[in-house]
Protein backbone atom coordinates (compact mmCIF):
# COMPACT_ATOMS: atom_id res chain seq x y z
CA UNK A 1 0.00 0.00 0.00
CA UNK A 2 2.75 2.41 1.01
CA UNK A 3 4.69 1.66 -2.12
CA UNK A 4 1.58 2.01 -4.24
CA UNK A 5 0.80 5.39 -2.76
CA UNK A 6 4.35 6.51 -3.24
CA UNK A 7 4.20 5.42 -6.85
CA UNK A 8 0.96 7.24 -7.36
CA UNK A 9 2.52 10.35 -5.87
CA UNK A 10 5.57 10.01 -8.07
CA UNK A 11 3.33 9.58 -11.09
CA UNK A 12 1.38 12.66 -10.15
CA UNK A 13 4.60 14.63 -9.83
CA UNK A 14 5.82 13.46 -13.21
CA UNK A 15 2.52 14.39 -14.74
CA UNK A 16 2.75 17.83 -13.20
CA UNK A 17 6.23 18.25 -14.61
CA UNK A 18 4.84 17.53 -18.02
CA UNK A 19 7.18 14.58 -18.39
CA UNK A 20 4.34 12.18 -18.84
CA UNK A 21 2.36 14.28 -21.27
CA UNK A 22 -0.81 12.43 -21.97
CA UNK A 23 -3.77 13.19 -24.14
CA UNK A 24 -5.69 10.40 -25.74
CA UNK A 25 -8.41 12.65 -27.02
CA UNK A 26 -7.55 13.77 -30.48
CA UNK A 27 -3.90 12.78 -30.37
CA UNK A 28 -4.37 9.25 -31.65
CA UNK A 29 -5.73 10.44 -34.97
CA UNK A 30 -3.43 11.19 -37.84
CA UNK A 31 -5.46 14.17 -38.96
CA UNK A 32 -6.81 14.82 -42.42
CA UNK A 33 -4.59 14.33 -45.41
CA UNK A 34 -4.52 17.78 -46.99
CA UNK A 35 -2.86 18.11 -50.38
CA UNK A 36 -1.04 21.25 -51.40
CA UNK A 37 -2.80 23.14 -54.18
CA UNK A 38 -1.13 24.17 -57.42
CA UNK A 39 -0.41 27.87 -57.21
CA UNK A 40 0.46 29.86 -60.32
CA UNK A 41 1.88 33.37 -60.26
CA UNK A 42 -1.46 35.05 -60.91
CA UNK A 43 -3.30 33.56 -57.92
CA UNK A 44 -2.12 36.16 -55.41
CA UNK A 45 -1.64 39.83 -56.07
CA UNK A 46 1.98 40.72 -56.59
CA UNK A 47 3.65 42.10 -53.47
CA UNK A 48 1.01 40.64 -51.14
CA UNK A 49 2.15 38.63 -48.15
CA UNK A 50 0.43 35.51 -49.54
CA UNK A 51 2.44 35.80 -52.78
CA UNK A 52 5.62 36.18 -50.72
CA UNK A 53 4.89 33.10 -48.65
CA UNK A 54 3.85 31.05 -51.68
CA UNK A 55 7.05 32.14 -53.44
CA UNK A 56 9.28 31.30 -50.46
CA UNK A 57 7.46 28.01 -49.92
CA UNK A 58 7.81 28.16 -46.15
CA UNK A 59 5.44 29.39 -43.44
CA UNK A 60 5.48 29.79 -39.65
CA UNK A 61 2.24 28.93 -37.90
CA UNK A 62 1.51 29.42 -34.20
CA UNK A 63 -0.68 26.80 -32.53
CA UNK A 64 -1.27 25.49 -29.00
CA UNK A 65 0.52 22.34 -27.93
CA UNK A 66 -1.45 21.50 -24.80
CA UNK A 67 -5.12 21.40 -25.71
CA UNK A 68 -6.31 17.95 -26.74
CA UNK A 69 -8.74 18.20 -29.65
CA UNK A 70 -7.76 21.78 -30.61
CA UNK A 71 -3.99 22.05 -30.70
CA UNK A 72 -1.95 19.28 -29.13
CA UNK A 73 1.53 17.92 -29.67
CA UNK A 74 2.64 14.76 -27.92
CA UNK A 75 6.30 14.12 -27.10
CA UNK A 76 6.79 11.86 -30.12
CA UNK A 77 4.66 13.74 -32.67
CA UNK A 78 6.16 15.58 -35.64
CA UNK A 79 3.03 17.58 -36.37
CA UNK A 80 0.56 18.83 -33.77
CA UNK A 81 -3.03 17.65 -34.03
CA UNK A 82 -6.45 19.12 -33.38
CA UNK A 83 -9.10 21.30 -34.96
CA UNK A 84 -7.00 24.50 -34.97
CA UNK A 85 -4.22 22.58 -36.71
CA UNK A 86 -6.62 21.13 -39.31
CA UNK A 87 -7.85 24.63 -40.21
CA UNK A 88 -4.23 25.79 -40.40
CA UNK A 89 -3.47 22.92 -42.79
CA UNK A 90 -6.28 24.03 -45.12
CA UNK A 91 -4.86 27.58 -45.16
CA UNK A 92 -1.30 26.34 -45.73
CA UNK A 93 -2.36 24.07 -48.59
CA UNK A 94 -4.03 27.01 -50.32
CA UNK A 95 -0.63 28.69 -50.50
CA UNK A 96 0.76 25.71 -52.37
CA UNK A 97 2.74 24.40 -49.39
CA UNK A 98 2.55 20.77 -48.31
CA UNK A 99 1.16 20.88 -44.73
CA UNK A 100 2.75 17.54 -43.81
CA UNK A 101 6.27 18.67 -44.77
CA UNK A 102 7.88 19.90 -41.56
CA UNK A 103 10.79 21.40 -43.48
CA UNK A 104 8.31 23.79 -45.15
CA UNK A 105 5.86 24.35 -42.33
CA UNK A 106 7.33 25.52 -39.07
CA UNK A 107 4.81 24.79 -36.29
CA UNK A 108 5.53 27.16 -33.40
CA UNK A 109 4.03 26.76 -29.96
CA UNK A 110 2.17 29.92 -29.02
CA UNK A 111 0.91 30.13 -25.46
CA UNK A 112 -1.82 32.61 -24.55
CA UNK A 113 0.73 35.20 -23.46
CA UNK A 114 2.87 35.40 -26.58
CA UNK A 115 0.36 35.29 -29.43
CA UNK A 116 0.32 39.05 -30.02
CA UNK A 117 4.09 39.56 -29.61
CA UNK A 118 4.81 36.69 -32.02
CA UNK A 119 2.50 38.18 -34.65
CA UNK A 120 3.81 41.70 -34.16
CA UNK A 121 7.45 40.65 -34.43
CA UNK A 122 6.76 38.47 -37.46
CA UNK A 123 7.89 35.32 -35.68
CA UNK A 124 4.75 33.64 -36.97
CA UNK A 125 2.65 34.41 -40.06
CA UNK A 126 -0.59 33.00 -38.71
CA UNK A 127 -1.92 32.15 -35.26
CA UNK A 128 -4.54 29.45 -34.82
CA UNK A 129 -4.32 28.84 -31.08
CA UNK A 130 -7.87 28.85 -29.66
CA UNK A 131 -7.55 32.56 -30.27
CA UNK A 132 -10.72 34.39 -29.15
CA UNK A 133 -11.55 37.45 -31.22
CA UNK A 134 -11.72 40.55 -28.99
CA UNK A 135 -11.83 44.27 -29.71
CA UNK A 136 -8.75 44.90 -27.63
CA UNK A 137 -6.68 42.32 -29.49
CA UNK A 138 -7.81 43.82 -32.78
CA UNK A 139 -6.06 47.03 -31.73
CA UNK A 140 -2.66 45.34 -32.01
CA UNK A 141 -3.09 42.38 -34.38
CA UNK A 142 -5.40 41.34 -37.18
CA UNK A 143 -8.05 38.75 -36.33
CA UNK A 144 -10.60 37.26 -38.65
CA UNK A 145 -13.07 34.42 -38.68
CA UNK A 146 -14.50 33.01 -36.53
CA UNK A 147 -14.06 29.46 -37.73
CA UNK A 148 -15.40 28.08 -34.49
CA UNK A 149 -17.70 29.30 -31.73
CA UNK A 150 -17.43 27.78 -28.31
CA UNK A 151 -18.55 28.56 -24.79
CA UNK A 152 -17.49 27.85 -21.29
CA UNK A 153 -18.90 24.92 -19.31
CA UNK A 154 -18.04 23.21 -16.02
CA UNK A 155 -16.17 19.95 -15.39
CA UNK A 156 -16.96 18.21 -12.09
CA UNK A 157 -16.43 14.77 -10.53
CA UNK A 158 -18.93 12.20 -11.80
CA UNK A 159 -20.68 12.02 -8.40
CA UNK A 160 -20.99 15.80 -7.94
CA UNK A 161 -24.36 17.54 -7.42
CA UNK A 162 -23.20 20.66 -9.25
CA UNK A 163 -25.40 21.33 -12.27
CA UNK A 164 -24.04 24.63 -13.58
CA UNK A 165 -21.72 27.52 -12.77
CA UNK A 166 -24.57 29.05 -10.70
CA UNK A 167 -24.15 26.27 -8.13
CA UNK A 168 -20.54 27.33 -7.60
CA UNK A 169 -20.99 30.92 -6.37
CA UNK A 170 -18.28 31.79 -3.84
CA UNK A 171 -16.48 28.50 -4.44
CA UNK A 172 -13.08 27.97 -5.97
CA UNK A 173 -13.05 26.90 -9.60
CA UNK A 174 -9.83 26.04 -11.40
CA UNK A 175 -8.69 27.34 -14.78
CA UNK A 176 -5.51 28.60 -16.44
CA UNK A 177 -3.75 31.62 -14.88
CA UNK A 178 -4.45 34.79 -16.83
CA UNK A 179 -6.91 33.19 -19.25
CA UNK A 180 -10.22 34.60 -20.42
CA UNK A 181 -11.87 31.57 -18.80
CA UNK A 182 -10.75 32.65 -15.34
CA UNK A 183 -12.26 36.14 -15.90
CA UNK A 184 -15.58 34.57 -16.83
CA UNK A 185 -15.48 32.38 -13.70
CA UNK A 186 -15.01 35.47 -11.54
CA UNK A 187 -17.76 37.33 -13.40
CA UNK A 188 -20.11 34.41 -12.73
CA UNK A 189 -19.58 34.83 -8.98
CA UNK A 190 -17.20 31.93 -8.39
CA UNK A 191 -13.55 32.35 -7.40
CA UNK A 192 -11.08 31.49 -10.11
CA UNK A 193 -7.86 29.79 -9.06
CA UNK A 194 -5.16 29.59 -11.70
CA UNK A 195 -2.81 26.83 -12.75
CA UNK A 196 -0.40 26.61 -15.64
CA UNK A 197 -2.37 24.17 -17.78
CA UNK A 198 -5.80 22.58 -17.99
CA UNK A 199 -4.41 19.12 -17.25
CA UNK A 200 -3.15 20.42 -13.90
CA UNK A 201 -6.65 21.67 -13.11
CA UNK A 202 -7.97 18.20 -13.92
CA UNK A 203 -5.58 16.87 -11.24
CA UNK A 204 -6.94 19.36 -8.69
CA UNK A 205 -10.53 18.33 -9.47
CA UNK A 206 -9.60 14.65 -9.19
CA UNK A 207 -7.82 15.09 -5.83
CA UNK A 208 -10.71 17.15 -4.46
CA UNK A 209 -8.88 20.43 -3.76
CA UNK A 210 -11.42 22.21 -5.97
CA UNK A 211 -14.94 21.07 -6.72
CA UNK A 212 -14.88 22.10 -10.38
CA UNK A 213 -12.90 23.50 -13.26
CA UNK A 214 -14.15 25.55 -16.18
CA UNK A 215 -13.12 26.52 -19.68
CA UNK A 216 -14.36 25.97 -23.25
CA UNK A 217 -16.70 23.01 -23.49
CA UNK A 218 -14.70 21.47 -26.32
CA UNK A 219 -11.60 21.26 -24.12
CA UNK A 220 -13.53 19.87 -21.15
CA UNK A 221 -15.15 17.20 -23.32
CA UNK A 222 -11.68 15.91 -24.16
CA UNK A 223 -10.75 15.60 -20.48
CA UNK A 224 -14.08 13.98 -19.58
CA UNK A 225 -13.41 11.40 -22.30
CA UNK A 226 -9.90 10.80 -20.90
CA UNK A 227 -11.26 10.22 -17.38
CA UNK A 228 -14.48 8.41 -18.22
CA UNK A 229 -16.54 7.56 -15.15
CA UNK A 230 -14.62 9.99 -12.95
CA UNK A 231 -15.43 13.37 -14.50
CA UNK A 232 -18.40 14.85 -16.32
CA UNK A 233 -19.20 18.09 -18.16
CA UNK A 234 -22.28 19.92 -16.84
CA UNK A 235 -24.31 23.07 -17.45
CA UNK A 236 -25.09 25.23 -20.43
CA UNK A 237 -22.41 27.34 -22.04
CA UNK A 238 -22.26 30.57 -20.03
CA UNK A 239 -20.00 32.54 -22.34
CA UNK A 240 -19.36 32.81 -26.05
CA UNK A 241 -15.84 32.71 -27.44
CA UNK A 242 -15.39 33.36 -31.13
CA UNK A 243 -12.25 31.53 -32.20
CA UNK A 244 -10.49 33.18 -35.13
CA UNK A 245 -7.27 33.35 -37.10
CA UNK A 246 -4.61 35.89 -36.10
CA UNK A 247 -2.40 37.69 -38.63
CA UNK A 248 -0.17 40.76 -38.54
CA UNK A 249 -1.70 44.20 -38.92
CA UNK A 250 1.12 45.02 -41.34
CA UNK A 251 -0.44 42.58 -43.79
CA UNK A 252 -4.14 43.48 -43.95
CA UNK A 253 -4.46 41.69 -47.32
CA UNK A 254 -4.31 38.40 -45.41
CA UNK A 255 -7.82 38.94 -44.06
CA UNK A 256 -9.72 38.59 -47.36
CA UNK A 257 -7.62 35.59 -48.27
CA UNK A 258 -8.26 33.84 -44.91
CA UNK A 259 -12.00 34.51 -45.14
CA UNK A 260 -12.02 33.21 -48.71
CA UNK A 261 -10.30 29.96 -47.79
CA UNK A 262 -12.51 29.53 -44.71
CA UNK A 263 -15.78 29.98 -46.59
CA UNK A 264 -14.55 27.55 -49.22
CA UNK A 265 -13.83 25.03 -46.45
CA UNK A 266 -17.28 25.64 -44.95
CA UNK A 267 -18.91 24.96 -48.34
CA UNK A 268 -16.98 21.94 -49.56
CA UNK A 269 -17.35 20.04 -46.28
CA UNK A 270 -13.67 19.97 -45.35
CA UNK A 271 -14.43 22.15 -42.30
CA UNK A 272 -17.06 19.70 -41.05
CA UNK A 273 -14.78 16.76 -41.78
CA UNK A 274 -11.96 18.34 -39.75
CA UNK A 275 -14.38 18.98 -36.89
CA UNK A 276 -15.66 15.40 -36.77
CA UNK A 277 -12.14 14.02 -36.86
CA UNK A 278 -10.76 16.15 -34.04
CA UNK A 279 -13.59 17.19 -31.71
CA UNK A 280 -16.10 14.51 -32.73
CA UNK A 281 -14.49 11.67 -30.72
CA UNK A 282 -14.99 13.49 -27.41
CA UNK A 283 -18.71 13.80 -28.07
CA UNK A 284 -19.06 17.33 -29.46
CA UNK A 285 -21.66 17.45 -32.23
CA UNK A 286 -20.63 19.17 -35.45
CA UNK A 287 -22.41 22.53 -35.56
CA UNK A 288 -23.29 24.73 -38.52
CA UNK A 289 -20.29 26.75 -39.73
CA UNK A 290 -20.27 30.20 -38.10
CA UNK A 291 -20.79 33.47 -40.01
CA UNK A 292 -17.53 35.21 -40.86
CA UNK A 293 -16.74 38.79 -39.84
CA UNK A 294 -16.17 41.34 -42.60
CA UNK A 295 -12.62 42.43 -43.17
CA UNK A 296 -11.76 45.99 -42.12
CA UNK A 297 -11.94 48.21 -45.18
CA UNK B 1 -5.12 52.75 -18.67
CA UNK B 2 -5.99 49.19 -17.78
CA UNK B 3 -4.10 49.02 -14.48
CA UNK B 4 -5.42 52.35 -13.20
CA UNK B 5 -8.98 51.48 -14.22
CA UNK B 6 -8.69 48.24 -12.27
CA UNK B 7 -6.51 49.52 -9.48
CA UNK B 8 -8.47 47.59 -6.83
CA UNK B 9 -7.52 44.34 -8.56
CA UNK B 10 -3.90 45.50 -8.74
CA UNK B 11 -3.80 46.26 -5.02
CA UNK B 12 -5.54 43.04 -4.09
CA UNK B 13 -3.04 41.03 -6.15
CA UNK B 14 -0.08 42.71 -4.48
CA UNK B 15 -1.89 42.13 -1.18
CA UNK B 16 -1.62 38.39 -1.79
CA UNK B 17 2.06 38.81 -2.73
CA UNK B 18 2.62 40.72 0.50
CA UNK B 19 0.83 38.17 2.69
CA UNK B 20 2.69 35.27 1.08
CA UNK B 21 5.95 37.10 1.80
CA UNK B 22 5.15 38.06 5.40
CA UNK B 23 3.87 34.65 6.48
CA UNK B 24 6.50 32.62 4.64
CA UNK B 25 9.19 35.14 5.63
CA UNK B 26 8.49 34.89 9.37
CA UNK B 27 8.09 31.12 9.29
CA UNK B 28 11.31 30.68 7.30
CA UNK B 29 13.24 32.85 9.79
CA UNK B 30 11.91 30.68 12.60
CA UNK B 31 12.62 27.36 10.91
CA UNK B 32 15.98 28.61 9.63
CA UNK B 33 17.04 29.53 13.17
CA UNK B 34 16.10 26.08 14.46
CA UNK B 35 18.01 24.52 11.56
CA UNK B 36 21.17 26.52 12.21
CA UNK B 37 21.05 25.63 15.91
CA UNK B 38 20.84 21.97 14.87
CA UNK B 39 23.69 22.38 12.41
CA UNK B 40 26.15 23.91 14.86
CA UNK B 41 24.87 21.95 17.86
CA UNK B 42 26.57 19.09 19.72
CA UNK B 43 24.14 16.30 18.76
CA UNK B 44 25.42 14.41 15.71
CA UNK B 45 22.02 13.10 14.58
CA UNK B 46 20.48 16.59 14.55
CA UNK B 47 23.54 18.00 12.82
CA UNK B 48 23.25 15.35 10.18
CA UNK B 49 19.49 15.84 9.79
CA UNK B 50 19.79 19.62 9.38
CA UNK B 51 22.64 19.29 6.89
CA UNK B 52 20.65 16.79 4.84
CA UNK B 53 17.60 19.01 4.91
CA UNK B 54 19.53 22.07 3.75
CA UNK B 55 21.21 20.09 0.98
CA UNK B 56 17.87 18.73 -0.24
CA UNK B 57 15.79 21.90 -0.01
CA UNK B 58 18.47 24.21 -1.34
CA UNK B 59 19.26 22.02 -4.33
CA UNK B 60 15.64 21.55 -5.46
CA UNK B 61 14.10 24.09 -7.86
CA UNK B 62 11.30 25.98 -6.12
CA UNK B 63 8.74 25.08 -8.78
CA UNK B 64 9.31 21.39 -8.04
CA UNK B 65 8.73 21.99 -4.33
CA UNK B 66 5.47 23.70 -5.31
CA UNK B 67 4.53 20.87 -7.66
CA UNK B 68 5.19 18.36 -4.88
CA UNK B 69 2.78 20.03 -2.46
CA UNK B 70 0.26 20.65 -5.21
CA UNK B 71 0.15 17.30 -6.98
CA UNK B 72 2.07 14.60 -5.11
CA UNK B 73 1.25 15.46 -1.49
CA UNK B 74 -2.55 15.10 -1.89
CA UNK B 75 -2.02 11.56 -3.18
CA UNK B 76 0.04 10.80 -0.05
CA UNK B 77 -2.76 12.20 2.09
CA UNK B 78 -1.14 15.58 2.84
CA UNK B 79 -3.69 18.27 2.02
CA UNK B 80 -4.33 21.81 3.17
CA UNK B 81 -8.08 21.65 2.70
CA UNK B 82 -8.56 22.40 6.42
CA UNK B 83 -7.31 25.93 5.81
CA UNK B 84 -10.32 28.17 5.16
CA UNK B 85 -9.81 31.72 6.44
CA UNK B 86 -11.48 34.73 4.84
CA UNK B 87 -10.40 38.23 5.82
CA UNK B 88 -12.10 41.02 3.92
CA UNK B 89 -11.51 40.43 0.22
CA UNK B 90 -8.77 37.91 0.82
CA UNK B 91 -9.27 34.15 0.86
CA UNK B 92 -6.66 32.01 2.52
CA UNK B 93 -7.43 28.48 1.45
CA UNK B 94 -5.61 25.26 0.53
CA UNK B 95 -3.73 26.99 -2.31
CA UNK B 96 -2.38 29.72 -0.05
CA UNK B 97 -1.42 27.10 2.56
CA UNK B 98 0.46 24.96 0.06
CA UNK B 99 2.23 28.05 -1.29
CA UNK B 100 3.31 29.21 2.18
CA UNK B 101 4.59 25.74 3.10
CA UNK B 102 6.52 25.43 -0.20
CA UNK B 103 8.06 28.89 0.14
CA UNK B 104 8.89 28.37 3.83
CA UNK B 105 10.56 24.98 3.42
CA UNK B 106 12.59 26.27 0.47
CA UNK B 107 13.60 29.62 1.95
CA UNK B 108 14.47 28.32 5.42
CA UNK B 109 17.41 26.39 3.99
CA UNK B 110 18.84 29.67 2.69
CA UNK B 111 18.06 31.40 5.99
CA UNK B 112 19.93 28.61 7.79
CA UNK B 113 23.01 29.11 5.65
CA UNK B 114 22.92 32.91 5.94
CA UNK B 115 22.71 32.57 9.72
CA UNK B 116 25.49 30.00 9.77
CA UNK B 117 27.79 32.54 8.13
CA UNK B 118 26.83 34.85 11.00
CA UNK B 119 27.53 32.16 13.60
CA UNK B 120 30.96 31.59 12.05
CA UNK B 121 31.64 35.31 12.38
CA UNK B 122 31.16 35.19 16.16
CA UNK B 123 34.63 34.69 17.72
CA UNK B 124 35.04 31.22 19.18
CA UNK B 125 36.02 32.77 22.49
CA UNK B 126 32.46 34.03 22.95
CA UNK B 127 31.00 30.54 22.96
CA UNK B 128 33.85 29.24 25.12
CA UNK B 129 33.35 32.03 27.64
CA UNK B 130 29.61 31.36 27.72
CA UNK B 131 30.26 27.68 28.38
CA UNK B 132 32.84 28.59 31.03
CA UNK B 133 30.25 30.47 33.08
CA UNK B 134 28.12 27.31 33.03
CA UNK B 135 25.52 28.08 30.34
CA UNK B 136 24.04 24.98 28.68
CA UNK B 137 24.01 24.76 24.86
CA UNK B 138 20.58 26.38 24.62
CA UNK B 139 21.76 29.31 26.71
CA UNK B 140 24.99 29.67 24.75
CA UNK B 141 23.00 29.89 21.54
CA UNK B 142 20.10 32.12 22.61
CA UNK B 143 22.01 34.40 25.00
CA UNK B 144 25.39 34.77 23.34
CA UNK B 145 25.91 33.35 19.88
CA UNK B 146 22.63 33.87 17.96
CA UNK B 147 22.09 37.54 18.90
CA UNK B 148 25.54 38.36 17.54
CA UNK B 149 25.09 36.03 14.59
CA UNK B 150 21.82 37.75 13.61
CA UNK B 151 23.49 41.15 13.56
CA UNK B 152 26.38 39.87 11.50
CA UNK B 153 24.12 38.21 8.97
CA UNK B 154 21.57 40.95 8.32
CA UNK B 155 22.82 41.73 4.78
CA UNK B 156 22.69 38.09 3.55
CA UNK B 157 19.39 37.52 5.39
CA UNK B 158 17.90 40.54 3.64
CA UNK B 159 19.02 39.14 0.29
CA UNK B 160 17.34 35.82 1.09
CA UNK B 161 14.10 37.55 2.02
CA UNK B 162 14.19 39.75 -1.09
CA UNK B 163 14.58 36.60 -3.16
CA UNK B 164 11.52 35.27 -1.30
CA UNK B 165 9.47 38.35 -2.28
CA UNK B 166 10.15 37.61 -5.92
CA UNK B 167 9.78 33.85 -5.50
CA UNK B 168 6.16 34.34 -4.41
CA UNK B 169 5.44 34.83 -8.12
CA UNK B 170 5.73 31.06 -8.60
CA UNK B 171 2.43 30.75 -6.71
CA UNK B 172 0.74 32.40 -9.73
CA UNK B 173 0.45 29.04 -11.46
CA UNK B 174 -0.42 27.16 -8.27
CA UNK B 175 -3.78 28.71 -7.54
CA UNK B 176 -2.92 31.97 -5.76
CA UNK B 177 -4.21 35.15 -7.43
CA UNK B 178 -1.10 37.17 -6.55
CA UNK B 179 0.56 39.91 -8.58
CA UNK B 180 2.04 37.81 -11.38
CA UNK B 181 -1.24 35.98 -11.92
CA UNK B 182 -3.06 39.32 -12.09
CA UNK B 183 -0.48 40.64 -14.53
CA UNK B 184 -1.13 37.72 -16.82
CA UNK B 185 -4.86 38.35 -16.58
CA UNK B 186 -4.31 42.00 -17.54
CA UNK B 187 -2.03 41.22 -20.49
CA UNK B 188 -4.62 38.70 -21.71
CA UNK B 189 -7.49 41.18 -21.47
CA UNK B 190 -5.64 44.29 -22.59
CA UNK B 191 -3.23 43.07 -25.23
CA UNK B 192 -2.73 46.60 -26.54
CA UNK B 193 -1.31 47.87 -23.23
CA UNK B 194 1.21 45.12 -22.65
CA UNK B 195 4.22 47.37 -21.98
CA UNK B 196 2.40 49.65 -19.55
CA UNK B 197 1.12 46.60 -17.65
CA UNK B 198 4.61 45.11 -17.35
CA UNK B 199 5.99 48.39 -16.04
CA UNK B 200 3.13 48.79 -13.54
CA UNK B 201 3.73 45.34 -12.08
CA UNK B 202 7.52 45.68 -12.08
CA UNK B 203 7.02 48.92 -10.12
CA UNK B 204 4.87 47.11 -7.58
CA UNK B 205 7.60 44.57 -6.89
CA UNK B 206 10.27 47.29 -6.79
CA UNK B 207 8.30 49.24 -4.19
CA UNK B 208 7.88 46.20 -1.91
CA UNK B 209 11.55 45.22 -2.26
CA UNK B 210 12.75 48.80 -1.70
CA UNK B 211 10.64 49.17 1.43
CA UNK B 212 12.09 45.95 2.75
CA UNK B 213 15.66 46.96 1.83
CA UNK B 214 15.22 50.24 3.66
CA UNK B 215 14.04 48.36 6.73
CA UNK B 216 17.04 46.04 6.70
CA UNK B 217 19.41 48.97 6.18
CA UNK B 218 17.87 50.68 9.19
CA UNK B 219 18.42 47.58 11.32
CA UNK B 220 21.97 47.26 10.05
CA UNK B 221 22.78 50.85 11.00
CA UNK B 222 21.20 50.53 14.41
CA UNK B 223 23.19 47.41 15.24
CA UNK B 224 26.39 48.92 13.92
CA UNK B 225 25.87 51.93 16.16
CA UNK B 226 25.13 49.64 19.10
CA UNK B 227 28.27 47.63 18.48
CA UNK B 228 30.51 50.67 18.20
Amino acid sequence: MRVLRFRAAAAALLLAGGLAACGDAGSDTEGRDVQAEEVDASKFEEGSRMAEIAEAGTINVGVKYDQPGLGFKGAGDDIPSGFDVEIAKILIADLGIDPSDTSKVNWVETISDNREPFLQSGKVDLVLASYSITDDRRKVVGQTGPYFITGQQVLVPADSDVESIDDLKGEEVCSVTGSTSIDRINEAGAKGVGYDSYSECVQKVLDGTVSAMSTDGSILAGFAAQNEGELKVVGDEFSEERIGVGYSQDEPEMCEWINGVLSEAFDDGSWAEAFELTLGPSGVETPEPPALDDCPA
Amino acid sequence: MAVLDNFDLYLRAFGYTFFLFVVAGLLSLLLGTVLVAMRVGPIAVLRWAATTYVTLARNTPLVIVFAFFSFAAPVLGITFNWLDVHIGRFDFTAFFGAAVVSLTLYTSSFVCEALRSGVNAVPLGQAEAARAIGLPFGGVMTQVVLPQAFRASIPPLASVQIALIKNTSVAAVFGVAEATAQMRAFTNDFASERTAIFIAFALGYIVIVELFSALSLLLERRYRAAAA
